[in-house]
């Protein structure tokens, strides 16, 4: 019966024959760690020691398996992660497990596709019945045994279905994070919810097997902001939802030009997703904390070398040049406010929260109206954001990390004030 | 001699008289069917009209680029250039109609022609209207991808590329309807290579400077530009 059941799994699924085959070999398990990867060769062999490592030393018994999904690395990665042998780790850390840990590999495509990684650890997970699932980036290169526990403890043995982390990071890192996801998400799905676009999270098999039974991989987006829209699927199905204190977060270098990928995978997302949620979102009111173990969230204060002038001038330059864009999407009193502080010199420059909150809910109601292209009006929030960005900068150079935290605050207050404005805007549209 | 000039001038009344008898009827057809044809013109109008605004035409042609020709042109809404242009167009063919009825034979070839040509009309306004909009997406497209990788002049390039699907649109639109068609095609030959050259002779000598600075930044990155770029805080 369970072979048939397997079978007729296998047949419905889009997974390799050879990967099924893989994972019927494996058999059901606890624990499922996802690894998307690709040309991770020279990263990826320390974050499956420490994966290795976290499973001996939290959950010894239970039954697990690493899942590696490869976007056509070239570098020979798949074989470095099914290459290491738990006896590499036990030795050192003076571990043992009482059953096999599994490293299978597939390779989902040529390119990488982060939902289609996602998708095939998902299927995986819901053929091995897995009880708890963990994704691990393979750009956390900085990631220690404690995190597998620290991610996972909660579903497994605290019923949770999902976790998202919290992390010790740069005051001046994750400024789309800190100045539009975290407020925004919060004042209209009401949790406070910090990362909810992370690389590393953990869910529970039950919610993993609904999502990936959800539409969202044949809707036309490809299921873009896969992490995101996982999140706030949780969100939305009332699954129960928490937060654990991880680390320092790995600092990744990314380029002027990532900005605009960065909006679409995660703005973008969040703006499309409002008009299937609306029914959810427009009758929540305030926000409340989730279950969190560990600090809500650590600043470092080191000193960073960050050009503010170009932040400035994309800023100026923008508003100049984008004119007739912006007065499709915003308002005219908004789009005067923008163009007055655009004139103003570094010194007296300052984007104010309310207006910024305003920018951002008038890009969200043009955003569902289609006024123009979708991913034009995603692309015009790029200097916007970082005009944003610069004032966010000047206002806490000198700021301490409790300051800082105060800034964000009052941030997300003001989107959760302003938020009347919102469904204003989305009622006029209607 | 009397009597024959009598007899002629009846005759001739009694034709004329037969003629007009002849001809009242076809005229009567006539104006039957324009009025019939202002009737069925001014429904069709009406319901196009609605049609139009239930799909939110003028966005749309707002969003081509084409309202902003036709305020600058002291012209209506788009909906409502479309659909009197429609009105127009249905009653003209139903008085052409009527005056095919008439039978006058040069009338009637005059006639066959119009409605010869009527399709390549539709056809030229769909092209023109699906060029505007392309035209318009592809220089906010490109407006953007400016701005936000910093080029120096974004709204130039912007323009430019508008100019010439425009250009290139109404080269077709012209030649669908058999406009001067060679005419066109030698216009539209010198301007496209006027734009060429000049677009290489401002990149060859006016340009040098910036086209080398672009070339170095795109293919050397200068130390300079990767501190610069690196220098942007990380935003997730």
């Amino acid at each position: 019966m369970v072979l048939w059941t397997e079978m007729k799994l296998a047949e419905e699924s889009f997974l390799t024959d050879d990967f099924v085959r893989q994972l019927i070999d494996v058999g059901e398990v606890d624990i499922l760690v996802g690894l998307p990867t690709h040309n991770s060769a020279k990263t990826i062999g320390s974050i499956v020691h420490a994966i290795q490592s976290g499973i001996l030393r939290g959950f010894p018994r239970e039954r697990a398996v690493i899942i590696n999904a490869d976007g056509g690395s070239r570098d020979g990665t798949p074989q470095v992660v099914t290459g290491i042998a738990i006896d590499d780790v036990r030795p050192a850390a003076n571990l043992h497990a009482l059953r096999t840990l599994h490293s299978i590999s597939t390779r989902y495509a040529n390119s990488p596709a982060s939902q289609v990684a996602f998708r095939t650890i998902l299927a995986a997970a819901e053929l091995l019945r897995a009880k708890a699932c963990v994704m691990i980036s393979p750009e956390s290169v900085n990631i220690e045994p404690e995190w597998i526990f620290k991610l996972l403890r909660p579903i497994y043995h605290d019923g949770f279905d999902l976790l998202t982390p919290t992390y010790r990071r740069h005051k001046f890192e994750g400024l789309l994070i800190t100045n539009l996801l975290y407020p925004m998400t919060r004042a209209l799905y009401g949790l406070r919810i910090r990362e909810t676009y992370s690389p590393e999270f953990a869910f529970s098999g039950r919610f993993g097997s609904q999502f990936l039974a959800q539409n969202i991989w044949n809707d036309g987006t490809g299921g873009a902001g896969v992490e995101l829209r996982f999140t706030l699927a949780a969100i939305t199905g009332k699954f129960r939802i928490c937060q654990s204190f991880l680390g320092e977060k790995s600092h990744i270098e990314r380029h002027a030009a990532d900005l605009v990928p960065a909006l679409r995978q995660t703005v973008g997302t969040l703006f499309s997703a409002l008009e299937a949620d609306f029914p959810i979102w427009s009758v929540v009111a305030g926000s409340r904390p989730v279950p969190t173990t560990g600090a809500d969230q650590e600043l470092v204060m080191d000193p960073l070398r960050i050009n503010r002038k170009r932040l400035r001038e994309m800023f100026t330059t923008g508003v100049a040049e984008l004119e007739s864009v912006f007065q499709s999407i915003l308002a005219p009193s908004t789009l005067a406010e923008l163009q007055s502080i655009a004139r103003l010199g570094e010194e007296e420059f300052r984007y104010p929260a309310e207006l910024w909150v305003r920018t951002v809910y008038e890009f969200a109601a043009s955003y569902w109206k289609s006024v123009i292209s979708r991913d034009h009006i995603i692309q015009a929030l790029a200097p916007l954001f970082r005009g944003r960005a610069f004032t966010f900068l000047m206002e806490n150079r000198n700021s301490s990390a409790q300051d800082v935290e105060n800034n964000i605050e009052g941030l997300c207050l003001e989107f959760e004030r302003l938020k009347p404005y919102l469904l204003q805007l989305w009622k006029s549209g209607e | 001699m009397r009597e024959m000039i009598i007899s002629e001038l009846s005759r001739a009344l009694h034709e004329i008289a037969r003629g007009f008898a002849h001809f009242l009827p076809r005229l009567i057809v006539m104006l039957v069917l324009a009025l019939v044809g202002w009737i069925i013109a001014y429904v069709v109008k009406a319901a196009l009209r609605s049609i139009l605004r239930l799909i939110k035409f003028d966005k749309l042609s707002e969003n081509a680029g084409a309202s902003q020709l036709l305020t600058t042109a002291a012209l209506p809404s788009a909906t409502e250039v479309l659909s009197r242009f429609v009105f127009w167009v249905t009653w003209i063919g139903f008085i052409l109609l009527g005056v095919h009825a008439l039978g006058i034979l040069g009338l009637q070839q005059q006639v066959a022609k119009f409605f010869l040509f009527l399709p390549r009309v539709f056809v030229a306004i769909f092209v023109m209207f699906l060029g505007l909009l392309a035209a318009s997406f592809f220089a906010r497209a490109a407006l953007l991808a400016a701005v936000n990788a910093n080029v120096p002049s974004p709204r130039v390039l912007s323009v430019a590329l508008r100019s010439i699907i425009i250009v290139f649109v109404l080269s077709i639109v012209f030649e669908e309807l058999g406009l001067a068609e060679q005419t066109m095609l030698v216009a539209f030959g010198i301007a496209f290579g006027a734009l060429m050259l000049g677009l290489a002779i401002a990149f060859g000598m006016g340009g040098r400077d910036l086209a080398k600075r672009f070339l170095e930044r795109k293919f050397v990155r200068s130390k300079k530009d990767a501190t610069e770029n690196e220098n942007e805080p990380s935003p997730l």
